[in-house]
C-alpha cells in the first residue's frame, strides 16, 4: 500500500477545502439556518409535534442528511473531475498508485469535508432547537457511512461527467428530489398508504429513517433495514468504481 | 548492458479504429539521451504515454529496468518521471506544494532538502511560494520538470519540452537537460525541432504514422544519410557546364561563379579527384573550395516524405 500517496492526495484535497473554507462551510450553514427559521420557527410553530418530537427538532436529522448528500457528491465529483478537466490527471495515472489508493485519497477527503459540514450543521441546529441524541455512536456511524457512500457516488459522477453541466445534473435532478421526498421534512407515515409504498423505493428514506432513529428512536423503517440499505448502496458504488478503474473508463485511452 | 527500457511489438489502436502505434520495437540504454523525432500526430506522445501508464497498449510488451509496466507497474513507474507536453498545473497551488505533492504521490517520504535542490537547479526557488497561475509559461514548464524530478527518477520523459519556449529559454532548458543526463538520468525526449535532437541526443528515432522508421546514433545517422556537397568558387564565370562533366551531379550558381558538386561521402570513390582533374583539363580555374554536409533537418524531411 502506497500510504504516502493516499496521504498526499488526501492532504491536497483537504488543502483545497481549507483554501475555500468560507464558502465550504458558510453556505451549508446559512442554508440550514434558513430552513430552521422557515420550517422550525415560522411554519414549525404551527405544526404539531411529529411522533412526539417537536417539528423543529424532527427535521434536524433530515436536514443534516440533505447537506451530507449534497456535500459528499459535489466534493467528490469536483475533486476528481477538476484534474481531468485541467489535465493534471496525467500525474495520477503515471504514478505508482493503485486504484484503491486513488479512491481512498479522493473519497476519504470528500467524506471528511462532508462530515465536518454535517457536524457544524448539527451544532448550528443546537442553537435553534433542543437536541437529543439517543445513540451518538450509531449517529456517527450513519454519518460516516453516508458520507463515504455518497462521496463514492460523487466520485463516479466526477469520472463520468464530460462537462461542468453534467456535474450538476445528477445532484439537481435526482438527489435533491429524492432527499426532499425521502422524509427530510416529514415522516412518510404522514403520507397516504400508496405513497408510503412508493416512498420505500426511494433509497434516501432508509438513510434518513435510520439516522433519525439514532436521535429520537423514531423511524419509518426498521433500523436493521436502514443499515443494510446503506451497506448495499456502498457495495454498489464500490463495485462501479472498481469496474471504472478496471476498464479505465474515461480515464485512460 | 541490459536496456533500461525495452519495448517489443508495441501496437496501439484507439477505440475509433485509429492505429497510433504499429509494431514498435525499441531499446533504451541506461544513461543515454534518446530523441524521438516526428511530425505532429506521428505517435510520439502515444508512445511516451504507453510507457508511463497513460495509454493502455493494444499489443506488445514493455519493461522498465526489467519490470513489466502492467504487471509490475509500481516498480516501473517509480523509476519514471514524466513531463507532459501541455502546461497542466493546479492553478491555485503554490510551487512548493505541488512539487511536494508529486513526491508523496510517488510514495516517498517528505524530503525538503531534495525539493529545495530541485527548485534551485531549475531557478524556481524564489518562486516557491507563488501560486502556479502567477507564473509565466516557461516557469510552468520548469515546475512540471521539478514535479517529475521530485521523486528522484532514473528515467525522465520530456514530451516536447521546448514547445512554445523562446530561444534563450530553450538553450537554458537544453543546458538543464544536459546536466540531468550528466547526473546519470536516462532522458527520452520528443521533439519536432530537429535542432534540439541534433544538439543533445545520443541516438535518434524517427517516427511517422505510428511506425519507427529509423533508430540510429546521431553521428552515424548524419554520416550515413549525409549527402555532401563540394562548393567551388570559380575565378571566371562559366556560361554552361562542359559536356565532359555531364556524368557528375553538378550545378552552376551565382551567375556561373559557383560550381556545386553533390556526392555521397560514404562511397569508396567520391569522384572528387576525377572532377578536379577534369576541371583542370578544361581550364576551369577556381579560387576557393569547401565541402558541406547535409543537416539532420534535411535528412529528417527526406525520411518523413518517403514514409
Amino acid at each position: 500500500m502506497n500510504l504516502h500517496a493516499v496521504l498526499a492526495i488526501y492532504k491536497f484535497e483537504m488543502a483545497r477545502t481549507f483554501r475555500t473554507l468560507g464558502q465550504s462551510i458558510a453556505s451549508p450553514v446559512i442554508s440550514t439556518a434558513l430552513y430552521f427559521v422557515v420550517f422550525g420557527s415560522a411554519i414549525g410553530s404551527r405544526i404539531d409535534s411529529v411522533e412526539g418530537v417537536s417539528y423543529g427538532s424532527f427535521i434536524v436529522p433530515g436536514l443534516i442528511m440533505l447537506s451530507i448528500l449534497n456535500q459528499s457528491i459535489s466534493n467528490a465529483s469536483f475533486g476528481i473531475y477538476f484534474p481531468r478537466f485541467t489535465g493534471t490527471i496525467y500525474e495520477l495515472l503515471s504514478a505508482p498508485v493503485s486504484y484503491l489508493e486513488v479512491t481512498l485519497g479522493y473519497v476519504g477527503a470528500a467524506a471528511s469535508k462532508s462530515l465536518m459540514v454535517g457536524l457544524i450543521i448539527l451544532a448550528t441546529a443546537g442553537l435553534f432547537v433542543p437536541l437529543h441524541i439517543a445513540h451518538p455512536f450509531l449517529m456517527a456511524l450513519f454519518l460516516v457511512l453516508t458520507s463515504l457512500t455518497f462521496s463514492l457516488f460523487g466520485f463516479i459522477i466526477g469520472i463520468w461527467a464530460d462537462g461542468f453541466e453534467k456535474l450538476q445534473i445528477i445532484p439537481l435532478l435526482i438527489i435533491t428530489p429524492l432527499a426532499f421526498l425521502g422524509g427530510s421534512f416529514y415522516s412518510i407515515k404522514m403520507l397516504p398508504p400508496l405513497w408510503q409504498k412508493i416512498s420505500l423505493a426511494n433509497p434516501v428514506v432508509y438513510l434518513i429513517s435510520g439516522f433519525r432513529w439514532s436521535f429520537y428512536e423514531k423511524a419509518d423503517v426498521s433500523l436493521s433495514l436502514s443499515l443494510f440499505m446503506v451497506g448495499f448502496f456502498m457495495a454498489i458504488c464500490i463495485a462501479i468504481v472498481a469496474l471504472i478503474f478496471k476498464t479505465g473508463y474515461r480515464l485512460k485511452t | 548492458m541490459s536496456p533500461i527500457i525495452s519495448i517489443h511489438g508495441l501496437s496501439k489502436t484507439y477505440k475509433g479504429g485509429f492505429q497510433a502505434l504499429k509494431n514498435i520495437d525499441l531499446s533504451i540504454q541506461p544513461g543515454e539521451l534518446f530523441a524521438l523525432l516526428g511530425p505532429n500526430g506521428a505517435g510520439k506522445t502515444t508512445l511516451i504515454g504507453t510507457v508511463c501508464g497513460l495509454v493502455t497498449p493494444s499489443e506488445g510488451k514493455i519493461t522498465v529496468s526489467g519490470h513489466d509496466i502492467l504487471k509490475d507497474y509500481r516498480k516501473s513507474r517509480q523509476l519514471i518521471g514524466l513531463v507532459p507536453q501541455e502546461l497542466t498545473t493546479d492553478a491555485f497551488e503554490t510551487v512548493w506544494n505541488t512539487v511536494s505533492f508529486s513526491r508523496g504521490l510517488f510514495g516517498l517520504p517528505k524530503n525538503p532538502e531534495h525539493i529545495e535542490k530541485v527548485l534551485k537547479s531549475l531557478s524556481l526557488w524564489d518562486k516557491r511560494n507563488n501560486k502556479l497561475m502567477t507564473l509565466s509559461g516557461g516557469m510552468k514548464r520548469r515546475v512540471l520538470i521539478a514535479k517529475a524530478l521530485s521523486h528522484e527518477p532514473k528515467i525522465l520523459f520530456l514530451d516536447e519540452p521546448t514547445a512554445g519556449v523562446d530561444v534563450e529559454l530553450r538553450k537554458d532548458m537544453w543546458q538543464q537537460i544536459q546536466t540531468l543526463k550528466d547526473s546519470g538520468v536516462t532522458v527520452i525526449l520528443t521533439t519536432h525541432y530537429i535542432e534540439e535532437a541534433e544538439q543533445m541526443a545520443d541516438r535518434i528515432g524517427v517516427i511517422n504514422h505510428g511506425q519507427l522508421i529509423l533508430i540510429e546514433e546521431k553521428r552515424k545517422l548524419i554520416q550515413r544519410m549525409g549527402q555532401k556537397r563540394l562548393l567551388l568558387d570559380l575565378q571566371e564565370p562559366l556560361a554552361k557546364l562542359p559536356d565532359t562533366l555531364k556524368e557528375f551531379d553538378l550545378e552552376l550558381l551565382e551567375n556561373g561563379l559557383k560550381l556545386v558538386y553533390s556526392y555521397d561521402s560514404q562511397k569508396e570513390d567520391s569522384g572528387i579527384a576525377d572532377l578536379l582533374s577534369l576541371l583542370g583539363n578544361q581550364g576551369v580555374k577556381f579560387k576557393d573550395l569547401k565541402t558541406e554536409q547535409s543537416s539532420l533537418e534535411e535528412i529528417f524531411v527526406n525520411l518523413v516524405r518517403k514514409s
